[in-house]
């Protein structure tokens, strides 16, 4: 039960530290400001949910599993929103979306 | 292994500060301000203090972030161009560098367990805390009572700055009529952070309370919870605007929390003085001297956390008032 | 097995850096600064577990609350700005 346990959530924290890397590199190399707060939110959602899920499985049942349910619980609550104040800011400053862009101005890209 | 994740934060750390003095935008100086701080504070933690780590990134990644953006709203974004003598202030900095690190090829080698500290001040503490005060975190105990006067005067010193910031700014009671005053209503026109702010102030208030009372048996402890507290009257001010932040929590109690807080201290101390023993010492405040600890401890920790609420609230108010 | 996560974690930060440096408008830099402050909440939850000391989650905690209220501190920063800008454009063409 215990190897079990073990395994699965090694897999998840592997799975989790792919999509954080996954999204680390995706806000690096993306072309736009909406697709980088797009990667960059793979890291806050999946990411979060992986990794905070496999090392509550190594909690057990405990006050420790309790913390770490409101911890994902806030992030899963108030990283979305940071992401569409954000979002919602940056295009009422005037920053157009790249393909949006790239119509306006009809060359090939 | 934990010592290379440390090395490669503080490599973050010396990349990030080299980037800060480069630029010439203040606004991309205060964002990587805060990405230094919390670097910092992750350093904390790896090396296991980890009140430090919370107390610098409550302070500093956020409520300093939000002051400096608030100071900055208020100026230009672009840095001007230095008109000072370059080459005498780098001389001077170089020097001063350079004493520093000689300085430190006196020290003892980093955890080495033959210290002067590790062998006589920290056996001491930990010998000693569950005789006298009998709870689980050192730190806490040291903080507040046996290096209880230092703590004191750390309390006068937020007070002196709130008091201090409080002359230059003006009390933040917006005395001027607020030209625009539809505009002024924070981010009431984002509807997604409103309604999710509203939500979360009463469990951040929640929270706050937690660390505040929960700092003698983990991390937490008065200035923490004070700014976690600020951080969620500053959340409020942020969607509902300046007016009803003021509304909310006056002007007025916010200075009379700012100068309740060093009352409490000084009224604990001499409150040992009145019942029998010197200033400061709790022994005599209860029955028995460790239950006296306990109490002695609880309510100089409450006036730690009024102290902070009130005089961070106050910079805050006094900032945001001066913009309209 | 905490270690490779650990890694992962601190690369992301090194990459949030780098576009932190170099993102070409602010709002690039309000992004990377909102990943820098999430992942520094998991790396906070995975070290206090590597640790053996459970206590240390309330760190992660606050450090989560304290990311949310910067981010839409630099919003409100924002909107007072691009609300001045609007007001002296206004000024502007009325006295023209």
């Amino acid at each position: 039960m215990t190897t079990l346990l073990d395994v699965l959530s090694w897999v998840l924290l592997t799975l989790g530290g792919i999509s954080v890397l996954i999204g680390g590199i995706g806000a690096l190399r993306m072309p736009d400001l909406y697709t980088r707060m797009h990667a960059a939110s793979v890291t806050d959602s999946m990411g979060a949910i992986l990794v905070l899920g496999g090392i509550m499985l190594q909690a057990g049942w405990s006050l420790a599993t309790i913390k770490l349910i409101a911890i994902l619980l806030f992030l899963l609550l108030t990283s979305p929103t940071s992401s569409n104040a954000l979002a919602s800011a940056a295009l009422l400053a005037g920053t157009r979306p790249i393909a949006e862009r790239k119509q306006d101005r009809e060359e090939t890209p | 292994m934990i010592v290379m994740f440390g090395i490669f934060l503080l490599t973050l750390l010396v990349i990030t500060a080299i980037a800060i003095v480069r630029t010439s935008n203040l606004f991309v100086g205060v964002m990587l301000m805060g990405i230094a701080s919390l670097l910092i504070a992750a350093n904390f933690f790896i090396l296991d203090a980890a009140d430090v780590a919370l107390t610098e990134a409550a302070v500093g990644a956020g409520i300093s972030t939000v002051l400096f953006l608030s100071a900055l709203a208020l100026t230009s974004a672009q840095e001007r161009s230095k008109s000072s003598n370059r080459l005498l202030s780098f001389t001077v900095v170089a020097v001063a560098a350079l004493v520093l690190i000689y300085a430190t090829f006196d020290k003892p080698r980093f955890g080495d367990p033959l210290a002067p500290v590790q062998t006589h001040v920290a056996p001491w503490y930990l010998e000693n805390t569950p005789t006298y005060i009998d709870i689980p975190n050192v730190v806490t105990a040291v903080l507040g009572s046996f290096r209880g006067y230092d703590t004191l005067g750390e309390v006068f010193v937020v007070f002196t700055a709130g008091i201090g910031v409080l002359f230059l700014l003006g009390s933040g009671t917006a005395s001027s009529s607020l030209p625009r005053e539809t505009n002024n209503e924070g981010l009431r026109h984002y509807l997604i952070p409103r309604v999710v702010g509203r939500f979360l102030i009463p469990f951040i208030l929640l929270f706050g309370l937690y660390v505040q009372f929960h700092g003698e048996y983990g991390p937490g402890g008065g200035f923490q919870a004070g700014a976690i507290v600020t951080a969620a009257i500053i959340l409020y001010a942020l969607i509902e605007g300046e007016r009803r932040a003021l509304a909310a929590l006056p002007q007025r109690w916010l200075l009379g929390l700012m100068a309740a807080g060093p009352l409490i201290y000084g009224a604990v101390g001499i409150a040992g003085i009145v019942m029998g023993g010197n200033f400061l010492d709790y022994s005599p405040l209860a029955s028995d001297p460790v239950g006296g600890q306990h109490l002695g401890i609880l309510l100089i920790e409450i006036g730690v956390g009024i102290t902070v609420t009130g005089v961070l609230l106050s910079i805050f108010h006094a900032f945001a008032a001066r913009g309209r | 097995m905490y270690y490779v996560v650990t890694l992962a974690t601190l690369v992301t930060m090194g990459l949030a850096l780098i576009r932190a440096v170099r993102g070409p408008s602010v709002y690039d830099r309000v992004l990377a600064m909102n990943m820098f402050g999430t992942k520094t909440v998991l790396l906070l939850s995975i070290i206090a577990f590597l640790y053996g000391r459970p206590d240390f989650l309330d760190l992660a905690l606050a450090y989560a609350l304290i990311n949310f209220i910067g981010v839409l501190a630099v919003l409100e920063f924002f909107r007072v700005r691009s609300l001045r800008r609007f007001a002296e454009i206004g000024e502007e063409a009325k006295t023209e």
